[in-house]
């Protein structure tokens, strides 16, 4: 066993890096807003009154969350051009975990939202809101509070799924490793990303475990 | 359009890669599921100590990078290389291997207490109380999170197609390269990775069935097209079941 580790190596990757951590965050972010946006879109036209949006939701978010999410990335990135506008690996990439986590969310919003009490359906006929302020003011409120943990536990999740966004040639942490890898025939850039994630997940999952034990005592 | 050949010659051998991947790393998992699962209950702070690290180490990690890190990094290291389907067993069974064993430990400390008690007055050892009594009880209660994690795992598959391992996704890329064309593959693979998991879905139903039977529950037959709850949060939610009814959302 000889474990040759060379701090120049580490050295030499360190700016690009850095890179690869922000695009990594930035494709998380947007990623989660995406995911957290057309989630609630889904979680919403499932609880339609009409059957004829009930069932194409359905239909399509099963397939995707039953589907895996490198192929989807494929999809969208080789197939998608062919019929509309191509984008770029880092924004295909986004789509990909917005879309793909959006109905994993839509199932957390539907948990939710089933959560909150029929009394304050009721409440809200007896004062005759409309139906938007209703959603707006009494339901969503309470349903998003209740269910912000296991959001934040998707967010983790995406984390960890956002190096797949570099097999279509994004250059997150994982794709500048890869690179600096194959250029330099050198592996300690690998362990170097391995470790950044148990770093930014770690702490991450202890917070959401606060923030469940903080949000469960007071809602 | 796809032709014959690349059909015969990539696209079923990959499904079978697929298959057995699936096959061989759901059967790691579930060794390591039980083994640290069980080590988590364990009366040694120690033990406890090491199979929890163990559980937020593989949980933190993204299966991608330890599969890259297996291939390329640790033969290196080792000096020996590891024939890259095995890597990507290793990776994705230790990987979900550390979810179920959260599912294991979460179903284990649902069984009523007084079990262990009674097993313990019966003079049962550790080995035994836990074959004999208690994990009989918690199986039930972990079948629905198994088929979860299962259907995950059948997703995390196509990642052994980056190590150069012709799983189904590898096929894909192989077959859209050689004709040019893109929207027939990936429509085919997206609706067999589908298939997969529908089948993989009523297989564990059966076995939720039978589980529950022989613990003398009964669960209603569900419709061939009943929706599977969705997949828990497996980060940072070790608790879920433990945590108070109506506060977090249901984790199945």
């Amino acid at each position: 066993m000889n474990l040759d580790w060379n701090w120049d190596v580490v050295g030499d990757f360190m700016p690009v890096f850095w890179e690869g951590v922000a695009i990594t965050l930035r494709a998380l972010f947007l990623g989660s807003l995406t995911a957290f946006a057309l989630g609630l879109v889904w979680a919403l036209a499932l609880r339609s009154p009409y059957a004829w949006v009930r069932w194409p939701v359905t239909a399509f978010t099963e397939f995707v969350r039953n589907t895996p999410l490198l192929v989807q990335l494929f999809f969208l990135y080789y197939v998608l051009p062919e019929w509309g506008p191509s984008m770029s690996a880092l924004t295909t990439g986004i789509v990909g975990l917005g879309l793909h986590y959006s109905t994993y969310t839509a199932e957390v919003y539907r948990a939710g939202i089933d959560g909150v009490p029929v009394g304050q359906w009721e409440a809200a006929t007896a004062l005759s809101l409309p139906r938007g302020r209703t959603w707006l003011a009494v339901i969503l409120p309470q349903a998003i509070r209740r269910v912000l943990p296991a959001l934040g536990n998707y967010v983790i999740a995406m984390l960890k799924d956002s190096p797949m966004i570099a097999v279509i040639g994004a250059l997150d942490m994982f794709g500048e490793a890869r690179n600096f890898s194959n250029e330099t025939f050198t592996t300690e850039a690998y362990t170097i990303v391995g470790l950044a994630f148990l770093v930014i997940a770690y702490p991450a999952s202890l917070l959401i475990r606060f923030l469940e034990r903080r949000l469960v005592l007071t809602s | 359009m796809m032709t014959e050949g690349m059909f015969t010659n990539y696209f079923l051998p990959g499904i079978w890669i697929t298959i057995q991947v699936t096959v061989f790393s759901a059967a790691l998992g579930v060794v390591v599921a039980f083994l640290i699962g069980t080590l988590r209950t364990s009366r040694l702070w120690i033990v406890r100590f090491l199979a929890g690290c163990y559980f937020e180490i593989f949980r933190g990690m993204s299966a991608l990078i330890l599969m890259f890190w297996l291939v390329f990094a640790l033969p290196l290291m080792l000096g020996w290389q590891l024939v890259p389907m095995w890597a990507g067993v290793l990776a994705l069974g230790l990987t979900y291997g550390a979810y179920g064993a959260e599912v294991v430990r979460g179903a284990l400390a649902a069984v009523p207490v007084a079990q262990r008690e009674a097993g313990v007055a019966l003079g049962f050892t550790r080995v035994q109380r836990l074959r004999r009594i208690e994990i009989p009880q918690a199986w039930p209660e972990m079948v629905p999170p198994f088929n979860n994690l299962l259907i995950e795992l059948l997703k995390g598959t196509a990642l052994v197609s980056t190590i150069t391992v012709a799983d189904m996704a590898f096929a894909g890329n192989l077959v859209r390269l050689g004709s040019n064309e893109s929207a027939p593959v990936y429509t085919l693979l997206l609706v067999l990775y589908f298939a997969m998991a529908f089948v993989l879905t009523r297989g564990m139903r059966v076995l939720e069935r039978h589980a529950k039977a022989s613990v003398g529950q009964t669960i209603e037959r569900r419709g061939l097209f009943a929706r599977r709850r969705p997949p828990a949060p497996t980060l940072g939610a070790p608790d879920a079941e433990a945590l108070p009814a109506g506060g977090t959302v249901g984790t199945r």
